[in-house]
């Protein structure tokens, strides 16, 4: 018996519309094909975050019986309402809560770095908003940019909430929330903290969301520009599987787009000496993470292993479950190995000073910011990354520097770190790093081959995936979380002695990296992150070599310069330890 | 220097104990809920919330420092400064503030010497603006500690102020 089967029948502007009890007045409109504007409201609910606060009342209507207006995002249809989008009641109505939001508002949008992409400002365009006629007092809240990685700016902020939404449903992190209250709230930290002292992880799941720039990434694009074409340093750069299918969505190209070749070539236009892919190292990091899998197997180690490159998970576990930290592969991220190996194998082989090699790198993350200045992450003293720009800053330097992107060749990564495998190129979306390494440790633990290594059982959008692999005698127990809320779980499972995986793929963000928080804006269409997710798999079935120890440049690393997977050096270069670190 | 809100050393021990207690006996599977009881608790053993307490509370509720901090700023019953002896409360809502409130509060604060929220030197008295207490038929009303003075006068509050210093005096004394 379906407990909800009732309809009701109302009318949006005459056209009657027949909808289940329950369904608001925006849902219904969109049935009618009546467009409402919204503001606060986020409707996510396939990664599981619904934002209807009803805060910013940019949506309302009229009810026709009633005379009044009511938010739409939040009003249920009854039975025979009768609802008017188009009045000059319900017009002005909205223009109002718009104007309002402005009057306190920095309107400083020229050089906002969200100009021309803020949903703000595309709703006053849209509401032919050309005089605000309200002055009052302004918000004036400090700036935080302690966390190296996500700039605050409260005063743009316009108290949607869809940042705790996120922060509270999905990530079930909950580092911000409204503090004090009437004019004096503000969205922020415990105690006003900074938020590098806090237990945020650095997901960037809130900038994705935030309509204005209350909440972006801190920009490190002019320390990236003084390092170009500066005589005195050798800077290089690598790029993430993910930027690849997402980036041409800033030049106008389809969602899922792969511009690899034209994004080399960018990166060339723009000044660097060598291009890297951090696709290498994502091969490189299954080599070292098949193997330390099949030593735990073997040994008789802690199980289940966790995979370690996304930085956003690594705060997560080391805040919120330090007891459980011996789990996680010791292995550095993709990004931190390329990096390690500029300054080290490269400068070798290319005969200059370490010390002068600047390494960028472009992610789909603002998370990768924090992790390149984790002080576990350097050799000698120096970072293993210096810079990390995201998918959406490069594109602002590319559209900076005049390049015209949709008419650049195609080129091709330097050899040296920039053979990949399609194993590597699956890393940006979720349940890829598992059936990379799976993929290798098949082998490393039988000996045979893999014949059929599209494992698409590890794919897929939902949220916690399990399966298993018979890999030779053993069965191997493969978990898969997207979402730290989703993680949570597993984490919890394991804390109990519930769980019995062998290996665990974590991902912060909702299908991996693709829906990393550096990413180009979806403005709430989750369709998006699917597109570029099939993208990297499409780009997997064309390459000629799919499992990541198959990497010709790979096998050349260990012959010339490591040794063996997870020798000595290998381990000195490539793996990392964690540290608990409180929880707020 | 900056702050540790993970550092409770500086709390009572005897006090945080009893609000463990307090704790152990709640329903921890409701414990968005038990939020609002633990800090009434907390803040009369402690008299105030100070940020490392917040935090204790949060742990042991397992609910982000945040949301507590939160509750905590948005309630004006809360407090996140050391209180005085006596918590005069003076009723803002709308019919008290019609019948004059506003003067009454002016004269308390001229009387005790502070501003609102802040703890009078002599740690006798914090005087709080707060919302609408329910009780309008009073207006306008306000609250000492636990006791209710209803149709009150800036005049009145002379003799209101005093008798409090003198009773303060004699528990000294005593």
């Amino acid at each position: 018996m379906k407990l909800i089967d009732k309809m009701v029948t109302c009318k949006i502007n005459n056209i009657e519309v027949t909808v289940e009890q329950g369904t608001t007045v925006l849902e219904a409109a969109k049935k009618a094909n009546v467009d409402i504007p919204t503001l606060c409201h986020l409707d996510l609910h396939e990664l599981g975050a619904v934002n209807q606060s009803a805060n910013c009342r940019v949506c309302v209507v009229e009810n026709e019986d009633r005379g009044n207006l009511v938010p739409s995002c939040a009003e249920k249809v009854t039975e025979g309402m009768k609802i008017q989008t188009d009045t000059k009641k319900a017009v002005m109505g909205r223009r109002t809560s718009l104007e309002l939001l402005l009057s306190n508002h920095p309107k400083d949008c020229l050089t906002c770095v969200k100009n021309l992409d803020c949903e703000l400002q595309t709703l006053a365009n849209e509401m032919n908003m050309q005089e605000i006629h309200y002055t009052g007092e302004m918000m004036s809240h400090p700036i935080d940019d302690s966390s190296g990685a996500i700039l605050k700016n409260p005063n743009k902020c316009i108290m949607c909430r869809r940042c705790t939404t996120m922060c509270d449903e999905m990530q079930t992190v909950g580092v911000l929330s409204p503090l004090k209250r009437g004019f004096d709230v503000v969205v922020a930290t415990a105690f006003h903290l900074d938020l590098g002292e806090t237990s945020c992880t650095y997901c960037g799941q809130c900038v994705t969301v935030c309509p204005t720039a209350a909440l972006a990434e801190l920009p490190q694009t002019a320390s990236v520009w003084r390092r170009l074409n500066n005589e005195n340093r050798h800077t290089v750069v690598q790029v993430a599987p993910a930027v690849r299918v997402a980036i041409g969505e800033m030049f106008g190209y389809e969602p899922g787009e792969i511009s690899t070749g034209k994004l080399v070539s960018a990166l060339r236009r723009l000044g660097f000496d060598a291009v890297f892919d951090t696709n290498f190292g994502a091969d490189l990091t299954i080599v070292e993470e098949a193997k330390e899998l099949v030593d735990r197997i073997e040994n008789d180690k802690p199980l289940p292993m966790l995979t370690s490159c996304c930085p956003a998970w690594v705060q997560f576990i080391e805040q919120q479950f330090p007891e459980l930290l011996d789990i996680p592969s010791s292995c550095k991220s993709p990004q931190s190995m390329v990096g390690a190996l500029s300054k080290t194998y490269y400068a070798d082989n290319v005969g200059i000073d370490p010390k002068n090699v600047r390494m960028v790198s472009v992610m789909p993350c603002v998370a990768k910011k924090a992790e390149a200045a984790r002080e576990e992450l350097n050799q000698d003293g120096q970072s293993d990354v210096d810079y990390v720009i995201t998918t959406r800053e490069l594109a602002r330097m590319i559209k900076e520097a005049a390049i015209d992107f949709r008419t650049l060749p195609e080129d091709s990564f330097d050899d040296i770190l920039g053979e990949s495998t399609g194993a590597s190129t699956i890393f940006g979306a979720t349940g890829g790093v598992i059936e990379a390494a799976t993929r290798t440790a098949y082998e490393m633990m039988t000996g045979k081959e893999l014949k059929n290594v599209d494992l698409k059982q590890m794919r897929g959008m939902e949220g916690i995936r399990e399966t298993s692999v018979q890999v030779g005698e053993k069965t191997l127990k493969i978990g898969i979380a997207h979402e730290l809320g989703n993680a949570r779980k597993l984490l919890e499972d394991i804390r109990d002695g519930k769980s019995d995986f062998d290996a665990i793929e974590i991902m912060a963000c909702p299908g991996g990296c693709i829906g990393g928080g550096g990413q180009p804006y979806h403005h709430g269409d989750t369709s998006v992150l699917d597109k570029r997710r099939k993208a990297l798999y499409a780009m997997d079935t064309k390459m000629t070599r799919r499992k990541s120890h198959e990497n010709e440049m790979v096998q050349r690393l260990y012959e010339d310069y490591l040794g063996k997977p997870g020798s000595q050096k290998a381990h000195q270069l490539l793996h990392t330890t964690y540290s608990a670190k409180a929880r707020i | 220097m900056k702050e540790t809100v993970t550092d409770i050393k500086d709390l009572d021990k005897e006090l945080l104990g009893k609000l463990d207690e307090h704790i152990a006996t709640l329903d921890l599977t409701r414990k968005e809920e038990s939020l609002i009881p633990t800090l009434y608790k907390a803040q009369e053993l402690f008299g105030y919330l100070p940020h490392n307490l917040q935090w204790h509370i949060a742990r042991q509720l397992d609910l982000p420092s945040a949301h507590v901090n939160g509750v905590v700023t948005f309630y004006s019953f809360f407090s996140e400064e050391p209180m005085g002896k006596y918590t005069i409360s003076v009723c803002m809502g709308t019919a008290c503030f019609v019948k004059g409130a506003d003067k009454v509060l002016d004269k308390i604060l001229k009387l005790t010497g502070t501003q609102p929220n802040e703890m009078s030197e002599d740690g006798l008295f914090t005087v709080k603006d707060v919302r609408c207490i329910g009780a309008c038929g009073l207006a306008p009303v306000l609250t000492i500690n636990e006791k209710v003075y209803g149709n009150v006068t800036p005049d009145d509050m002379d003799e209101i102020i005093e008798s409090y210093r003198k009773g303060a005096a004699d528990d000294k004394d005593s």
